[in-house]
């Protein structure tokens, strides 16, 4: 099995974002950097295939400057293969055109299997993977929590509102990995030392049309400050009484 | 005049509650530039799609097929394509849930358009201007999409329904010939007590390691309970990850990022992944022993208190007031 994962370093969840002078971009330094969450699902995925399989290579792919380089290391250490870096100099805010770029990279690979994470934490965009699927004119599932995979076709179940919807396709296809797809691993010692050696392959990009335009970044508005309206079940009547009067939510 | 498209979505063959959202944020559009609200709903014949003009659209299509019962990626996306050819849109809109989530993304691909996912405002400058939370609601971003047809999902409970008297007209066709499937959604398994799911809820009432035991949910039941059928149970990361309650419960950054009237956060300490998900509540309240937890800063009200104590008497007092 030949299996791609597209990956992107995002900033840590911890992270307090700060806008930068700008207005349209935040403030880097001193921000701890990592493989978006739910890439690690995408990644701990085909590390499993494979080796169910026996046999097959998982190759990790990202659309970023040369800092991503990290981030490829982390998914070497886990346990890929090798990595191709696509570099740009920053990156676009239509999520169609990252898409295209990924989209062209991957068409000719000859892939059983192309992962993504469901969402990038960052641009939180949910539509990456599902854009490449249809790009390349393959089945793709979204949001998957369960996946299985055998003689040439799977089925994945997703999560929607109040159910779990159980798809069927044929490989070669795209899935993007939900939260619960299985549990990531963590790069042992020995991983790390190996991903130093793996292949990581740097080539330049750029996107042609963009159609998403960033006018201005804020944080959000702070929320008017809150208060404590009782201490144990005496504060449940004055709470009833602020829902109804001044909430107006009862 | 150019239209706004937008697109509805079905369940059972009944329209969701979020679908008049989605009118309502398409009127907004239309009033700015003049054109007019297009519905589309894509789902079984006998969907009923009738009384739309009340809610803000000028008209609306059923592409009706028993085909499109459940959610098939696409059919519904091939579907859509030739109803926005057919329309000449100014701007497609749907709704940021499981559905809009995949198939708004599929039709950004084959329109070769522009995308705004989960978008909380609206506005048109000569090209929608979309408002939408990034870095899990970290801060706030305001994009101006350009070109033809442009995508936006919008995030449940950000509009608040219209009410309105358009003419709704109802016009019923056929799934195009020659739509293709690459993929298909074989069934949809459902719990054994329908649920309102979180994300689509207007009261939530949220659980964390303070209940101490899966058991103790009882209590943060029965509170759902007494608000009655607009409300439902959201838990913390730490009870999901413990097998307490299902991911699909989950609020914050790997969960569900929700947007109710009223958010209820019982023995949750307020950690910023946890807030991620719920800090665009309209009201947050919070129970917690512990005065400094964090959560009691972004809470509108709080209780300080043993959520044992409180708890039940506060299920009591609400549902004295919704029965009366
Ligand atoms: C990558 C990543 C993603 C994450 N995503 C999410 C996410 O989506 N959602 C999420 O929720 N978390 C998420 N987390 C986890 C998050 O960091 C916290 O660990 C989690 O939210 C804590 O859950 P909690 O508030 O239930 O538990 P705790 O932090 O243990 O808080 C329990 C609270 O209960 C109170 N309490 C205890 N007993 C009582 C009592 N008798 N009466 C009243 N109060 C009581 C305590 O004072 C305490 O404040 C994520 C973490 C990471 C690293
Ligand atoms: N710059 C990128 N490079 C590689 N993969 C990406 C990039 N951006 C997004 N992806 C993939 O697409 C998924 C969804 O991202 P998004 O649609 O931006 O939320 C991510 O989890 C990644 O798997």
């Amino acid at each position: 099995m030949k299996i791609a994962v597209c990956i992107k370093r995002v900033p840590d969840t911890e992270t307090r974002i700060k806008i930068a002078d700008d207005g349209k971009s935040i403030v880097e330094a001193g921000i701890k950097f990592t493989l978006n969450p739910y890439d690690e699902y995408a990644m701990e995925e085909a590390l499993k295939l494979k080796e169910a399989a026996g046999e097959g290579e998982v190759i990790a792919i990202a659309v970023g400057t040369d800092s991503s380089q990290e981030t490829i290391r982390t998914t070497l250490a886990m346990g890929a293969d090798r990595g191709i870096l696509l570099r740009m100099e920053d990156a676009p805010h239509d999520v169609l055109a990252t898409a295209r770029i990924l989209a062209t990279e991957l068409r000719d690979g000859d892939y059983d299997l192309i992962l993504f994470g469901k969402l990038a934490i960052d641009d939180y965009s949910q539509a990456v993977g599902t854009m490449v699927g249809e790009l390349l004119g393959i089945p793709s599932v979204s949001a998957v929590a369960t996946l299985t995979i055998s003689d040439g076709k799977g089925t994945a179940e997703r999560e929607i509102e109040g159910g779990v919807e159980v798809v069927e396709f044929a490989l070669p296809a795209v899935i993007t990995a939900d939260k619960g797809l299985n549990e990531p691993r963590y790069p042992a010692l020995r991983g790390i030392m190996m991903a130093k050696k793996k292949p990581l392959e740097v080539r330049d990009v750029s996107w042609d049309s963009v159609q998403v335009e960033l006018l201005s970044l804020e944080l959000p508005p702070a929320r008017a400050a809150g208060r404590i309206v009782g201490e144990g079940v005496a504060g449940v009547g004055a709470l009833i009484e602020v829902l109804k009067s001044e909430a107006k939510v009862l | 005049m150019g239209t706004v498209l937008a697109v509805l979505e079905q369940r059972d063959g009944t329209l969701k509650k979020v679908s008049y959202e989605v009118l309502s944020a398409a009127r907004q559009i239309a009033e700015k530039t003049g054109d007019v609200v297009h519905a589309v709903v894509l789902g079984p014949p006998e969907t009923d799609v009738t009384g739309l003009g009340a809610y803000g659209a000028d008209n609306v299509t059923l592409v009706g097929d028993g085909r499109l019962e459940l959610y098939q990626a696409g059919l519904y996306a091939g579907a859509l394509v030739e109803s926005v050819n057919a329309a000449g849109s100014t701007a497609i809109l749907l709704a940021a849930t499981a559905l809009g989530k995949d198939l708004a993304p599929r039709i950004v691909a084959r329109l070769g358009s522009a995308l705004a996912s989960d978008v909380i405002g609206l506005d048109y400058d000569n090209g929608i201007i979309a408002v939408r939370p990034v870095y899990s609601g970290k801060a706030i971003a305001k994009v101006k999409l350009s070109g033809a047809a442009p995508v936006v999902s919008v995030r449940p409970n950000a509009f608040a329904p219209l009410s309105d008297s358009r003419a709704g007209e109802v016009t019923q066709v056929a799934l195009g010939e020659g739509i293709v499937a690459r993929s298909e959604t074989v069934q949809v398994k459902e719990p054994a007590t329908a649920t309102l799911d979180v994300a689509e809820a207007s009261v939530i009432v949220s659980g964390g390691r303070g209940l101490k035991e899966p058991e103790n949910f009882k209590l943060i039941e029965d509170l759902v309970a007494a608000f009655g059928g607009d409300a439902a149970v959201g838990a913390s990361r730490a009870v999901v990850d413990a097998g307490w309650r299902s991911h699909a419960e989950q609020v914050g950054q790997t969960g569900k990022t929700v947007s109710p009237k009223l958010y209820i956060a019982v023995g949750i300490s307020g950690a910023i992944q946890h807030i991620a998900g719920m800090r665009t509540a309209k009201v947050i309240v919070a129970i917690n022993r512990d005065k400094d937890a964090p959560i009691f800063k972004i809470a509108d009200y709080g209780i300080v208190g043993d959520l044992f104590e409180v708890v039940p008497k506060l299920a009591e007092e609400i549902a004295k007031i919704k029965q009366s």
